[in-house]
């Protein structure tokens, strides 16, 4: 997962902790002027705008990232329940919003859905942690230059999980979402497969999948951990 | 996308990106032999699709009687790239389920047949999970007519360092894991050349996948050395013989089936039923789990091998033994059944002994009295004293309990019953008219 661009600079703590949390890499930007010094080499994946307590530079900030080529996109706006009217004429500086004070876990599943929308977009679908990288499109894994032979619901489970960095997982949502609620095998199914995972990633790298005791599994690190 | 044609697109995009020149489809035989036939990338869509067609006659074992065509159909779940041979020119493997040519389940192949007992267990609400104790020798590639002989002569648990051995138990190590087979432990075993690999447990029918894959891998990474690797059950007069001990657990979704913490042995009645149930018709699975002439010279008193129907928590004389698991985990509670040998059918092996402890928790049947004294050394009156019988001493005894047994008619389905007797029969013919060296040196002089 590429780097959101979060406003303004430094971030709100709790949304800091709600990024963090949900296992999103970001950093704040102060400007539009920031935003295009500190752009990383593939662009900004997206950008979490507050607006509830400087709205005139937080707009401002939004049509910056939108007039450039290609728009800085999903973006998400944070707004006070006074600044609804706000929002009228300008759709096309925002893909969704949330009221102030949010809920985490609103504002989670917000944008979940958006990146999730932004993912089916044309760009090459690659998902890069560390020295792994999966590519959805050609359904091939590789740690460094190495590539990971896996069977299918190896590389499912990889592909949950690596796009989920940072997020402890217990084994029956992983059931239910990589397996999907039909299969009838119980959660020791997902102990089998991590267990093959990390043996097929090798010693070194088999701690990218970490075992969160007595609730389930996380990839990589968890910032609050 | 529906789940299967997502399957199959990573199937076809995975031979395309590795480069994969050839795809080996795997089956198995009647008596549990590995059987492929290799098809290039550019038939693989239609085979996933459609399935092969091929010749039936290869599937019934070496008494030739199936002529009819039949379709083997890749399970894509079980697609991998093999990670020994050529770099260059990658290939893969896939299981196949095998099918008649209308499309329903060919009741000659053994893992439908395994697919069957699974599904009837499934309907009980029960999910079967094995865990094997694989053991075997490295010996010199065989001369025929000599006695093997041996890499080393280390004992149990020896540090062989440097050993060839040694060598050839991590590289296949290294190409389990590769394979998707996580191993528990490995060790070296208390005979000469003696080795022992434990698999971690997984669903029936990935498991017996996984042996099959096994006695594959541990024979290629043997004979890349030079070395042959046997599963044979005694190769060796003398010393111990390998087995394939059996830890069996039965799950109803996440909860170990087996396991009741009010129980002064922490086993829930259904445990209880299943062990009953092996144990009552242990002697008519007998001929599947120990299928060779050769097996039953393994089953002898001394070797640490079962010789008598009988349980215990700890007591390795007895066929069935209760672990105690680590710290009370609910999760590893599970028996120990010690008579099959790794040269069985293990699709077979795995669906009879299913049937026999399901049958145990149907009819409720009653769990005899734990035999915690050692068996080898109770008189044949004590031991019918306490009702314990003995597993059948041959081949032929074996084929004539299974002969008359409706349970394992049912489990293997009645053609697949009727070729392993014919198979087997055949085996005992052939030995019975063999005269052996025992016999020359004993009587050729003194009669």
């Amino acid at each position: 997962m590429e780097i959101v661009a979060v406003f303004p600079d430094p971030a709100p703590p709790e949304l800091a902790r709600t990024l963090d949390l949900s296992g999103y890499r970001w950093k704040a930007i102060g400007s539009a002027a920031d935003a295009t010094r500190h752009e990383p080499p593939e662009g900004w994946a997206g950008a979490v705008v507050v607006a509830d307590s400087d709205p005139e530079s937080a707009w401002a900030f939004c049509r910056a990232l939108r007039k450039r080529e290609p728009a800085v996109e999903p973006l998400i706006v944070l707004v006070s329940g006074a600044q609804l009217a706000d929002l009228e004429l300008r759709d096309e500086l925002f893909d969704d919003f949330c009221l102030t004070p949010f809920h985490p876990r609103e504002l989670e599943a917000r944008l979940k859905h958006l990146f999730w929308r932004g993912g089916t977009s044309s760009k090459p679908e690659l998902v890069d942690y560390g020295p792994l990288t999966l590519n959805l499109e050609t359904y091939q894994a590789s740690i460094g230059s190495t590539p990971l032979d896996l069977t299918y619901m190896e590389y499912e489970l990889l592909k949950f999980l690596a796009q989920n960095p940072g997020r402890v997982f217990t084994r029956e949502i992983l059931l239910s979402r990589v397996w999907g609620y039909e299969y009838f095998g119980g959660a020791r199914t997902v102990d089998v497969h991590i267990r093959r995972l990390r043996a097929k990633m090798g010693e070194e790298h088999a701690n990218l999948i970490q075992t969160v005791r007595s609730v389930g599994y996380r990839f990589g690190q968890g910032r609050w951990a | 996308m529906p789940v299967n044609e997502q399957q199959r697109n990573y199937v076809v995009r995975t031979v395309e990106e590795r480069g994969v020149r050839l795809v080996r489809l795997w089956f198995t035989d009647v008596l549990g032999v590995l059987k492929s036939f290799a098809i290039s990338p550019a038939e693989l869509e239609n085979a996933l699709e459609d399935g092969m067609t091929f010749d039936g006659s290869s599937i019934d074992g070496f008494s030739r009687v199936q002529e009819s065509d039949v379709l083997a159909v890749p399970d894509a779940t079980t697609f991998e790239v093999i990670p020994w041979g050529d770099g260059k020119a990658a290939e893969a493997r896939v299981f196949c389920d095998i099918h008649n040519l209308d499309g329903t389940p060919f009741d000659g192949d053994p893992r439908q047949v395994l697919r069957r007992n699974l599904h009837a267990a499934r309907q009980h609400g029960f999910d079967f999970y094995i865990a094997p104790d694989i053991e075997f020798f490295y010996v010199a590639p065989p001369e025929k007519g000599q006695a093997p002989k041996l890499l080393d002569e280390a004992g149990f648990f020896d540090l062989t360092t440097n050993d060839v051995s040694s060598n050839l138990r991590k590289q296949t190590l290294r190409t389990l894991e590769a394979m998707s087979i996580p191993v528990e432990y490995a060790f070296h075993e208390d005979a000469p050349s003696q080795h022992e690999i434990d698999l971690r447990h997984t669903d029936a029918l990935t498991m017996a996948d996984s042996v099959m894959t096994f006695r594959l891998i541990v024979k290629e990474i043997a004979a890349a050395q030079g070395v042959h690797a046997t599963f044979m059950p005694k190769p060796l007069e003398g010393v111990q013989g390998s087995g394939m001990h059996l830890h069996l657990s039965l799950f109803r979704g996440d909860e170990n089936a087996f396991y009741d913490p009010d129980d002064a042995y922490n086993l829930s009645t259904v445990a209880k039923q299943f062990i009953a149930g092996l144990l009552r018709h242990a002697a008519e699975i007998t001929a599947v789990t120990n299928q060779t002439v050769n097996s039953y010279k393994r089953l002898v008193p001394g070797f640490e091998a079962p010789v008598h129907v009988s349980w215990a928590r700890n007591n390795r004389s007895g066929l069935i033994r209760v672990p105690i698991p680590k710290r009370g985990n609910p999760l590893a509670t599970r028996i120990e059944y010690r008579s099959p040998d790794a040269a069985c059918n293990p699709y077979l092996a795995f669906s009879v002994i299913l049937a026999a402890g399901l049958r145990g928790i149907e009819q409720g049947y009653e769990l005899p009295p734990e035999a915690d004294s050692n068996l080898f050394e109770l008189s044949d009156v004590q031991l019918a004293k306490l009702s314990i019988e003995q597993l059948p001493q041959s081949l032929s005894d074996a084929l004539r309990v299974m002969e008359q047994s409706e349970l394992v008619a049912d489990a293997l389905g009645d053609r697949l019953f009727e070729w392993f007797l014919r198979n087997k029969r055949r085996e005992w013919r052939e030995y019975k008219t063999h005269v052996s060296a025992f016999e020359l040196d004993r009587y050729l002089r003194a009669l």
